[in-house]
């Protein structure tokens, strides 16, 4: 066996300078770390949260959770509405909803979905509290201790968190109030009314009131008269609560109870709407697809997905009107740039050096300049139908529409793009030979011939280049079809922007969004491919 | 296609002048619509259109009022102060950050390279509603979400300054990263090396070597930074309130809504401006080609 090679050190010579390489690796990429991370977080993670957010819908069952369970054994089909259960478990959810002002929210979510439940929330919302007010009334008269707002905090609390109540309130009840604990044995007995309790207490600390001096919500009056029929005297509580729970019971025995079903129905009959209940039902998981097949105009159905009635198709529309917009923009850029990229590249230097300036000063001037430029030529009353109507052209009752559709969107944009084409096209005719022209000419070659066959195949991955780059920044543009565009001429940008800051469905403006990024993603991994992220130049 | 042949067709010769006609009007095209600017800037009036005295020459037609509304009015001046004060931290932080990391990447072995480079230079490719948004809903959050658990943040960033500025700094850093590790490609090893042999340890090799070197680059870089920010309307609508109004976003309402000849005297500061930097940039590149050996341009 060959002896091993030793560095100076005595080490293996392999050893050793696998070593090194890990150690450059190592300080190569602490070199980087400091910007990779902050890219992660400022950038990265912000666009992932985004992603998320299209197929986020937690807002039904955090809003609902008791009422998206019992739900969800309801038969759709059957074409009749939920059950008493179901109209039990919506009353006492939406007892803590109204209170944490959380079901309009949800309304409005829901009423992307169904138009109308938006104010149906909100119409019930304000009669809600109605639900447990005939067993409030009925054991307020009979027990009066359950007449004091403690009542239930007493009977429920656990007796270590009454004591840290009152050592709060002793210290001069400043600041949060110690968070609610139930009592083991009422836990167990009064399961549902000491979870709203819960909601009850958790509230009033978050704004840092005293539970206990709070008007309690009447629909505790109504769990507990459900609970405490013909259940066992629970083991080991307080003697104030056994005394509360004792008398409760007994006032409560036979007592009348509200309907939650029909109070529903009385306050909004949309409630024994089937469609209304299948909307709930539908987006009951924590994941939807329905902001996704809302951008494709599709829908999720009773039946499954369908078609979105003809009138509420736009989506499809918009992105077929961005793809045409941008190709058009992207050829028209082609069109312009190619001669000027051609001429620059074989002119002297000086001269070209100089003519390059006019390309270069558009890319260096601000994008709001170029587009108020455009804005001031276009107009009816603008610099260029001036000219036209002065020159006799048009006549001036008849000015030309330049301006808010889609003509003044493509001038103006193939306008403020046109550099991006011109630079990497020059970037790659710079480096054509022209004696491969002049070899062609003297084989015989036409003009024509010699440039189709010879000049414009290499100068391909310029045109290449010139169009992802150009494509890939016209899709994604907001600001000057946001101003010249008008309605026809706008982009599906636009409409992101729309449901973000005006009609905040912004699971929908994410899912919008998501698309775009996968297209433009795709095309930038081509870009990639056929060009090389580190062969992108700047400024020619 | 220095000049034609004397044997030249009449066919060719008419191609040739009917060329260089059309390039002189793409040209035009080109530069006509922001030299448009400059006049209508001076107009006396408060239209968007030359006015018959304009035409005509007459004195009474020019003036700098939409000059001295912009100079005297606390909107636009606000809008001013907020973009200078956003743009250089943001370029001063991309511009440390990307130097950095440029000189990491052209390292002969980095792991990862490619997935890296791309990584870093996204910010320019994805669109920046995309990003406006995303940085919209995430800046929101009093938290950094990571795979071990949130760390909590006692702010939000929405609204914010530093907001603004975090924003901006990443979307500057793809220029950064470009023109830096452009610069880096045509950097001679061995005088690093050299300085390390003669004793020089790595930070003063960096700044005595090294940065002189670079610093053509860094500088472009810094510059296509620093116009990214001063530029930017997107991001700073969504991540911003209204106290950092930058002058961009003035502009962009200003365009939306009420249109007011002021927007054009700030364009015809903002086009001063590019002139400028345009000359700089100029001036930078032919000292990076004298140092690196080539000839200039």
């Amino acid at each position: 066996m060959a002896e091993q090679m030793l560095a100076a050190d005595g080490r293996p010579l392999k050893a050793s300078l696998n070593r090194a390489l890990r150690r450059q690796k190592i300080r190569a990429l602490m070199l980087i770390a400091p910007l990779l991370i902050f890219i992660l977080v400022s950038f990265v993670m912000p666009i992932a949260d985004m992603l998320l957010r299209s197929i986020q819908n937690q807002i039904v069952g955090d809003t609902l959770p008791r009422t998206v369970v019992e739900l969800a054994d309801w038969d759709r089909a059957a074409g009749t509405e939920p059950d008493a259960v179901v109209f039990e478990a919506l009353a006492r959810d939406l007892a803590v909803a109204v209170e944490q002002k959380a079901h309009t929210r949800l309304g409005s979510r829901l009423n992307y979905e169904l138009t109308g439940v938006s104010s149906l929330f909100r119409k019930t919302g304000r009669g809600v509290d109605e639900i447990g007010e005939t067993v409030q009334d009925a054991l307020e008269e009979a027990v009066p201790a359950f007449e004091e707002r403690a009542a239930f905090g007493v009977m429920l609390g656990s007796p270590d968190w009454l004591a840290e109540i009152a050592a709060w309130r002793e210290a001069g009840s400043d600041g949060r109030p110690p968070t609610f604990a139930p009592s083991g044995p009422m836990q167990e007995a009064l399961p549902d009314t000491a979870a709203l309790y819960q909601s009850f207490a958790d509230l009033a600390v978050a704004s840092e009131d005293d539970p206990l001096e709070e008007r309690p919500w009447p629909i505790f009056y109504h769990v507990f008269a459900q609970e405490a029929q013909g259940i066992a005297f629970p083991e080991n509580i307080t003697a104030e609560a056994a005394a509360l729970f004792v008398d409760g019971q007994r006032a409560l025995d036979g007592a009348a109870l509200d309907d939650p079903k029909a109070l529903f129905i009385d306050i909004d009959d949309d409630w024994a709407d089937p469609e209304v209940w299948q909307t709930i039902q539908t987006f009951s998981p924590d994941y939807t697809n329905g902001y996704f097949l809302n951008s494709v105009d599709l829908l999720k159905g009773p039946d499954g997905v369908e078609v979105r009635p003809e009138d509420e198709q736009i989506y499809i529309t918009l992105f077929v009107r961005t793809m045409i917009m941008s190709m058009t923009i992207m050829g028209m850029c082609v069109l312009l740039g190619y001669p000027i990229a051609w001429l620059l590249a074989n002119l002297p230097a000086r001269t070209a050096n100089l003519l390059m300036i006019l390309v270069l000063l558009p890319f260096w001037t601000s994008l709001l300049v170029r587009t108020s430029a455009w804005k001031v030529l276009l107009q009816q009353q603008g610099v260029i139908n001036d000219i036209l109507v002065g020159i006799g052209i048009v006549a001036d009752g008849n000015r030309l529409e330049l301006i808010n559709n889609q003509t003044g969107t493509i001038i103006a944009m193939t306008h403020i793009l046109l550099p991006f084409m011109i630079l990497p096209l020059y970037s790659v005719m710079k480096t054509i030979p022209p004696s491969y022209l002049r070899a062609a000419k003297s084989l015989g070659a036409t003009d024509w011939t010699a440039f189709w066959r010879v000049y414009f195949p290499q100068s391909v991955p310029g045109i290449g280049a010139g169009c992802i780059l150009v494509f890939i920044l016209s899709i994604g543009y907001y600001i000057t079809p946001e101003i010249v565009g008008g309605t026809k001429g706008v982009f599906i940008s636009n409409r992101i922007a729309y449901h973000i800051s005006s009609s905040l469905n912004w699971g929908l403006a994410a899912a919008l969004g998501t698309i775009l990024l996968a297209v433009v993603m795709i095309l930038y991994w081509l870009y990639d491919r056929i060009v090389g992220i580190d062969n992108v130049k700047l400024g020619g | 296609m220095s000049g034609l042949p004397p044997y030249a067709s009449t066919g060719q010769r008419v191609w040739y002048y009917s060329f260089r006609v059309i390039c002189g009007l793409i040209f035009f095209f080109l530069i006509a619509p922001i030299m448009v600017i400059i006049p209508l800037s001076f107009n006396a009036e408060d239209f968007f259109t030359f006015t018959p005295e304009m035409l005509s020459l007459q004195p009474e037609g020019f003036s700098t009022k939409h000059y001295e509304d912009f100079f005297t009015n606390s909107d636009w001046q606000l809008a001013l102060r907020n973009s200078l004060k956003i743009a250089p931290v943001a370029t001063l932080l991309s511009v440390t950050l990307g130097t950095l990391a440029a000189i990491g990447l052209s390292q002969s072995h980095v792991p990862f390279r490619r997935a890296i480079m791309a990584t870093l230079i996204s910010p320019m490719i994805v669109p920046l509603i995309i990003s406006a948004t995303g940085m919209y809903f995430f800046y929101s959050n009093p938290y950094i979400p990571t795979p071990f658990g949130k760390i909590e943040l006692p702010f939000t960033l929405t609204g914010t300054y530093w907001g603004v500025v975090l924003a901006h700094a990443a979307l500057g850093i793809p220029f950064v990263i470009i023109t830096v590790t452009a610069t880096l490609v045509g950097f001679d090893r061995s005088l690093t090396r050299a300085a390390a042999n003669m004793g020089a340890g790595p930070v003063r090799t960096f700044f005595k070597i090294q940065m002189p070197l670079i610093l053509p680059g860094v500088v472009s870089g810094g510059l296509f930074a620093f116009i990214t920010s001063f530029d930017e309307v997107v991001v700073v609508l969504f991540v911003g309130s209204a106290g950092q109004k930058t002058l961009p976003w003035q502009m962009f309402t200003g365009l939306r809504e009420q249109i007011s000849p002021t927007i054009l005297a700030v364009a015809t500061l903002l086009i001063a401006i590019s002139i400028v930097l345009l000359f700089v940039l100029e001036v930078l590149r032919r000292r990076s080609e004298r140092l690196r050996g080539m000839s200039p341009g």
